[in-house]
């Protein structure tokens, strides 16, 4: 046995190899997570991507008075309207010299049955008698040209023929057919089961908007507050360890248990309106509570007891010492609790499912500022877990597409929250 | 202070919430997750055709749907409820219980159930009820008692089968789907198979035949799907033996992953089960509370709506999406227009 310094002995060199391998182990699961999440955000831009661009098809319309009477006569106007829309296509297609060499109900399975709609809200607002309109191609032809939708797919289909497929081509050559960016997946609303093309997160946006607003609201006061109290104010005794308890079992509580609590008391006590963002906010205001008390409470425990002294000795009160001293110093730690809490409430779907904000809501933006509270929306989550649930494939690309959304308004919050941490922090 | 003003601001929520009743201008529909979209397309063309504010339509199933249309009458309660199956007595008397005593039925029409697997997998190309029940029952009837089934590969039921396990996803018990399945395939191929007759030899009651005729065995290889179709095509498309019960216009809606079977020889589509040659079909309700009429705008001109025949005729929006038009659509527009409630 060696007894120099630069040999080591066998048992140095198993403490080493296990520090190595330690080392290693953890080198790995970082790596592993890594690539999982590189995979998750990979998967979620490929998926998603597409929901940004949609396909549309050019076309000039003309219309008289006689034409707009009738179809204003019918029960459904908007069939009618479309039925003009098949016209100026199939009009404007042999004029491109294209023979569509198939019937006007037929031909009407390119473009979206919103065209219609489109048609009609433009014709009723103008004196106009022509326009040059952008109609959306229906989800089928979108996903032939996003590589989704190939000839062979459509074999069995119902909704389009891989005829069709071949006029799609022609007229991308004579410059009718164009994919463009979709401001109407940003800024729209939701769309019915049969037309996936029209669909936007706009509407639910807003819903989403109005709920983190009462959160922020109802949470931020309250939360704040409940803080301040139990951590300067509050004797300490049973009842407030009690309360102390209860707070972090409530933070744990599984967000699907504040719905029901939200659906019991605020809609069926309360009477507050189903579906309708004030609810919702209210729910989430619930949930993220406890999550707001208990950072906040930590950033208040965080500021050193000397400060308070100080004020104390120079003959403030204790609220003047924790209004005008603690408070601002522990604002960014509270802040950053709060933002991290709407966040989480801005994520949340759970809740929702039960006080009526999953299905065919977000269909229209709400009439004004206050109606907004009020009037039926949804949430960006719930409306992308509704996009999940249906049965055309093309909603499975907007879901994905809001999610890249959704992630992008969370990480924008946590970068706030984050800055906000970085830059007005004290340590002592 | 900003403290203060915040609990202003509180303060008036919660008196907004407390004080008011809110007056809804919109309807509220909820309830099937299979009549939803049709629901969707009706609240969308409702909005955009008249100057009524677009319907909001929840889904959640038949159940939840109908338990919630009967919690009572006032604008928190829903107007409409969907449902793939029609309304129970005892849902009648929970209704009439709570106030809710005049509803109008509306059968918008028909849907089928198709029977779809990979479209690359194996050749899952006929099936008869008696094939389904003999795979998928709990017990058979064998020699005078009930045994455990032992069938665990489709050849097991028929030799002219494809050489594959039996794997299949069904409904779960809370959708309206499941009824239908266990009335039209299960109760019937026990029916066919002679099973049933068995089990009257054996002593059993009317009602404890047909109890262990739909009896669904648990031993995995019939899975029950609780979430929505997405949920079973997933499932399918995961494995490859696999099959999975769906509605016609989902399946329609994925013709490029999913091929059906025929049942008895008749592919489903929606001309064979508007003539009733494809057996496994059933209607689609929804349910309108008369009282809400004429206190929701919009309610009865929604219903209206719903049934003309530019909507729900066979050349309509809803057909095109895959449901099949009521001949008796006539009847129905007239007992709207009259508000023929229920009994």
């Amino acid at each position: 046995m060696s007894t120099s310094l630069l040999d080591q002995s066998s048992r140095t060199r198993k403490r080493n190899a296990s520090e190595r391998r330690f080392v290693r182990l953890g080198l790995g699961a970082i790596f592993l997570s890594l690539g999982f999440l590189a995979m998750l955000l990979i998967a979620i831009a490929g998926n998603g991507y597409g929901a940004f661009t949609q396909t549309r098809i050019d076309v000039a319309m003309t219309w008289d008075a006689e034409s707009i009477a009738k179809a204003e006569k019918s029960i459904v106007k908007t069939a009618k309207y479309n039925g003009m829309i098949a016209k100026a296509l199939r009009g404007q297609m042999e004029a491109a010299g294209i023979d569509p060499q198939m019937k006007d109900k037929e031909l009407l399975q390119l473009v979206s049955s919103s065209a219609g709609a489109q048609l009609r809200d433009f014709v009723t607002a103008t004196d106009a008698t022509k326009g040059q309109f952008d109609f959306l191609a229906s989800s089928r032809v979108d996903g032939y040209l996003k590589g989704r939708v190939t000839r062979a797919s459509l074999a069995e289909d119902k909704n389009l023929s891989p005829a069709h497929l071949d006029l799609v081509d022609a007229m991308r050559a004579a410059g009718m057919v164009e994919r463009r960016f979709n401001l109407d997946f940003i800024f729209g609303g939701d769309a019915s089961e049969s037309r996936p093309e029209a669909a936007g997160l706009g509407v639910s946006m807003v819903g989403s908007f109005y709920m983190v607003l009462v959160v922020l609201g109802c949470a931020l006061p309250v939360g704040v507050a409940a803080a301040i109290y139990l951590q300067e104010f509050a004797p300490k005794n049973r009842l407030t360890d009690l309360i102390e308890v209860n707070i972090a079992n409530l933070a744990a509580v599984p967000s699907i248990v504040f719905g029901i609590l939200g659906l019991a008391v605020f809609i069926q006590f309360a009477h507050l309106p189903q579906s309708a963002p004030l609810v919702g906010g209210l729910v989430l205001t619930l949930m993220t509570l406890p999550r707001i008390i208990i950072p906040a409470r930590a950033a208040l425990g965080a500021v050193p007891p000397s400060i308070r002294e100080a004020a104390l000795g120079v003959g403030a009160s204790k609220s003047q010492a924790v209004f005008h001293h603690v408070l601002p110093l522990s604002m960014p730690g509270i802040l950053t609790g709060v933002i991290i809490g709407m966040a989480q409430a801005l994520g949340e779907t759970a809740p929702l499912l039960l006080i009526g904000m999953v299905g065919y809501i977000a269909s229209n933006h709400p009439d004004g500022l206050i109606s907004g509270f009020t009037d039926p929306n949804s949430a960006m989550p719930a409306q992308i877990y509704e996009w999940a649930k249906r049965a055309d494939p093309a909603y499975i690309e907007r879901a994905w597409g809001g999610i890249i959304l959704l992630l992008a308004f969370l990480m924008a919050m946590n970068f706030v929250a984050i800055v906000l941490r970085r830059k007005f922090e004290r340590r002592w | 202070m900003s403290l203060a003003k915040h609990s202003a601001l509180l303060a008036t929520a919660l008196t907004l919430g407390a004080g008011t009743t809110f007056a809804r201008d919109n309807i509220q529909v909820a309830g099937s997750s299979t009549v939803l979209p049709y629901a969707s397309i009706v609240a969308e063309l409702f909005g955009e055709n008249t100057d009524f504010p677009t319907p909001v339509v929840e889904s959640g199933g038949s159940s939840a749907g109908l338990a919630r249309f009967c919690e009572g009458i006032g604008e928190n309660t829903i107007d409409i409820a969907n449902a793939s199956r029609a309304i129970r007595d005892t849902e009648i008397e929970a209704c009439a219980a709570a106030g809710v005593k005049d509803i109008i039925e509306v059968r918008i029409g028909y849907d089928g159930i198709v029977f779809a697997s990979q479209k690359n997998g194996p050749a899952f190309d006929t099936f008869t009820p008696s094939e389904w029940y003999q795979a998928l029952a709990a017990e058979l009837p064998k020699d005078g008692a009930m045994h455990e089934n032992a069938t665990s590969n489709w050849t097991d039921v028929n030799g002219d089968l494809p050489d594959a396990e039996i794997l299949a996803f069904i409904p779960g018990t809370k959708h309206g789907t499941r009824e239908v399945f266990e009335e039209k395939v299960l109760y019937q191929g026990c029916k066919d198979t002679g099973a049933a007759d068995a089990m009257k030899a054996m002593g059993m009651d009317k009602k404890a035949i047909k109890k262990a005729c739909m009896h669904v065995r648990a031993d995995g290889r019939s899975v029950d799907i609780d979430g929505d179709y997405t949920e079973t095509l997933a499932r399918v498309s995961a494995n490859g033996n696999g099959i999975g019960v769906f509605g016609l216009a989902f399946f329609e809606n994925n013709t490029d992953t999913l091929k059906v079977a025929t049942i008895n020889g008749v592919a489903p589509s929606v001309e064979t089960i508007s003539t009733g040659t494809y057996p496994v079909s059933r209607p689609l309700f929804f349910y309108v509370k008369a009282a809400h009429i004429g206190v929701i705008p919009g309610l009865k001109e929604y219903a209206q709506f719903f049934m003309a025949d530019e909507v729900a005729g066979p050349d309509g929006p809803l057909a095109a999406y895959g449901l099949v038009a009521d001949p008796e659509l006539a009847t129905t527009q007239g007992m709207i227009d009259a508000q023929a409630t229920m009994n």
